[in-house]
């Protein structure tokens, strides 16, 4: 794996929120450790799916790649550019090459804009700004087509988002994403709000999509069948950190870290025999807060295999095998 | 569109017309008026509304024409309202986005500031605005205009803060949209509907603040005619001829009738979500 395909390398990742204390004198009480050194690589075309239970910090991710939410620490390189290091207006410029589909298709589209203006607000903000040459008619062309692209009916053009549906307003997001022809694609849990019916439509336009734009995908969601039908390699999440990155299939077939085994163990099989036949490994207790300053590994209180090392130091993600890197003492040093 | 979203609209439309009848009146009032508004009568004191003498609201303790004085002080009040009103609006609106769309330090500073204006009684502070400027008409609207910056900064800050973390600021800022941009293009429009009701109210308490002021002789100066001081002139001599403050009276009533409902229709009108409801 070399360097220069990655198209996203995200290094030591940190996001730490302040809390704070007291009404008129403010005072900093400690530190919510939403990412904890996030390390992950997303190489041009692939779909990579971030998976992890809630508060996990997958979604505070998303956000910092996408430099709405400023990284405590670490670094973000975007085609090989840092993306902490831009200049505001460099940082407008890149913007464009990497967009986000939100999660709420409700509070993500602006109640008084039109579906058209929604869509072709970038256009117009980038035509704007002199970086796409466009001129309205040029505009009008390119979101009418992306309408249709997304399976919107253009006459819904002059429409409000009230006037949609749940899987509607999620096209409408999804154009909207399109319209600068980004290289990355941020899905911060794109389906999890919709019915499960329209989640199947999303996700196959999703892949459309994605093979005639030529797509990478950062696909964020806390549904692992979704992740595995979309995603070619899987990093799993726990507590701001990665535990496990493996292929899709590795991954299904060989779960290494204790819990991500116990993740899979709790999806569901359409096969009421294997369903029965199957043991299912219970975590104990809930997940640690993480504001608590920590030592060790994140995950050894909840762990059926945690050993006595595992409280003093923090193991790393460590490669055991081609593309397979795990953050477990159980597979040796790191 | 919106002017055929306005003729449906059967409440605005009435606020409409009665405001339009106030703004008719002023315009005739500069081009012609019954009787002279400060000319005294001594013929003709205290004389009760006729046709025959062509004193149709009757005439106060000097003998001059009501009728003529509220059309003379429409404009004066109405001009006052607006300008007042407009004032405060903006200079509260940018105070009140700014400070929740920054937040932290800035927010801190100038909603501590706006709390130190709100902590007085509106009239209070009104009067001490205008101790401090001198009794001009046209100090009267800095002084209402002041005592309304932080009406308005609160309820834009707090409607800000509610849309701020909306998704969809995000992904303005994620299409490369600058702050200036959002603030107007996103925020402005979505507190669009606390702030009309704001502004509608606002109009009409402005104009019993007018009121209010002239009549503790602050405002509007006689002979020249103002509502405020026709009322607080007329109530002296209210037990006797009850029109001296009667018809000002209802000339304030009904100005702020029409205000309320106007922006009562104008919020529903606004609203893309109600436009077919109606």
């Amino acid at each position: 794996m070399s360097d220069d395909e990655n198209l996203l390398e995200v290094r030591g990742l940190k996001v730490h929120f302040p809390i704070h204390k007291g009404i008129i004198f403010r005072r900093k009480a400690g530190f919510v450790r939403a990412v904890d050194g996030v390390d992950f690589s997303v190489k041009k075309g692939e779909a990579l799916g971030l998976v992890g239970e809630s508060g996990c910090g997958k979604s505070t991710t998303a956000m910092a790649v996408a430099q709405l939410q400023a990284a405590t620490a670490g670094s973000i390189r975007f085609a090989g550019e840092d993306l902490g290091s831009l200049s505001p207006k460099d940082l407008r410029r890149a913007r464009r090459h990497f967009q986000i589909v939100f999660q709420d298709p409700y509070s993500s589209l602006d109640p008084r804009m039109r579906a058209f203006d929604i869509i072709a607000e970038p256009l117009r903000i980038y035509a704007r700004l002199g970086i796409v040459d466009a001129d309205e008619a040029e505009i009008e062309r390119r979101t009418l087509s992306l309408m249709e692209r997304c399976g919107l009916s253009t006459s819904f053009a002059r429409r409000y988002p009230h006037e949609f549906s749940g899987g509607q307003r999620q096209r409408i997001g999804i154009a909207r994403a399109l319209s600068l022809g980004p290289k990355l694609i941020i899905a911060d849990e794109p389906v999890s709000a919709l019915d499960v019916s329209i989640q199947s439509q999303i996700l196959n336009l999703l892949k459309d999509l994605r093979k005639d734009f030529d797509l990478t995908f950062l696909f964020i969601a806390h549904d692992l069948a979704v992740i595995e039908y979309f995603c070619d390699r899987i990093a799993v999440m726990y507590l701001g950190r990665v535990v496990e990155t493996a292929s899709a299939a590795e991954l299904n077939k060989n779960p290494m870290h204790p819990y991500t085994r116990a993740l899979l163990s709790a999806v569901p099989l359409p096969d009421p025999e294997k369903e029965r036949s199957r043991r299912r490994i219970l975590l104990k207790g809930d997940v640690p807060s993480p504001s608590a300053e920590r030592k060790g590994c994140p995950f050894r209180e909840r762990c059926p295999e945690a050993m006595e090392r595992c409280a003093f130091s923090a193991p790393n993600l460590r490669a055991v095998a081609e593309g397979h890197e795990v953050s477990c003492f159980l597979y040796g040093e790191a | 569109m919106e002017t055929r979203a306005l003729r449906k609209n059967s409440i605005a439309l009435t606020g409409l017309a009665i405001v339009g009848v106030y703004v008719a009146a002023i315009l005739l009032s500069f081009v012609w008026l019954p009787f002279d508004p400060v000319a005294m009568d001594t013929e003709h004191l205290l004389e009760g509304p006729s046709l025959a003498t062509g004193h149709l609201f009757g005439t106060d303790e000097f003998g001059r024409d009501i009728l003529s004085r509220i059309m003379k002080g429409a404009s004066v009040s109405l001009v006052i309202s607006l300008s007042a009103t407009a004032l405060g609006a903006v200079a509260g609106v940018l105070m009140g986005i700014w400070a929740g769309y920054l937040g932290g330090r800035w927010d801190q500073v100038l909603m501590r500031v706006a709390d130190v204006l709100f902590s007085f009684p509106s009239l209070l502070l009104a009067i001490f605005v205008m101790a401090i400027l001198g009794e001009k008409t046209y100090n009267v609207v800095f002084a209402i205009g002041i005592v309304y910056i932080p009406q308005f900064a609160r309820v834009s800050r707090g409607a800000v803060l509610t849309i701020k973390s909306s998704e969809f600021v995000r992904a303005a800022r994620s299409n490369g949209a600058s702050s200036g941009f959002i603030l107007f293009r996103h925020l402005l429009p979505n507190i669009l509907v606390p702030l009309i009701v704001q502004v509608s109210l606002s109009l009409s308490v402005a104009i019993l603040l007018e009121s209010s002021l002239s009549f503790l002789g602050l405002g509007v100066q006689p002979p020249y005619p103002s509502w405020g001081n026709m009322l607080s002139a007329g109530r002296k001599v209210m037990v006797i001829a009850p029109w001296t403050a009667v018809y000002p009276g209802l000339a304030i009533v009904f100005l702020v009738l029409g205000f309320n409902l106007l922006g009562d229709g104008l919020r529903d009108i606004l609203d893309p979500r109600l436009k077919n409801a109606r």
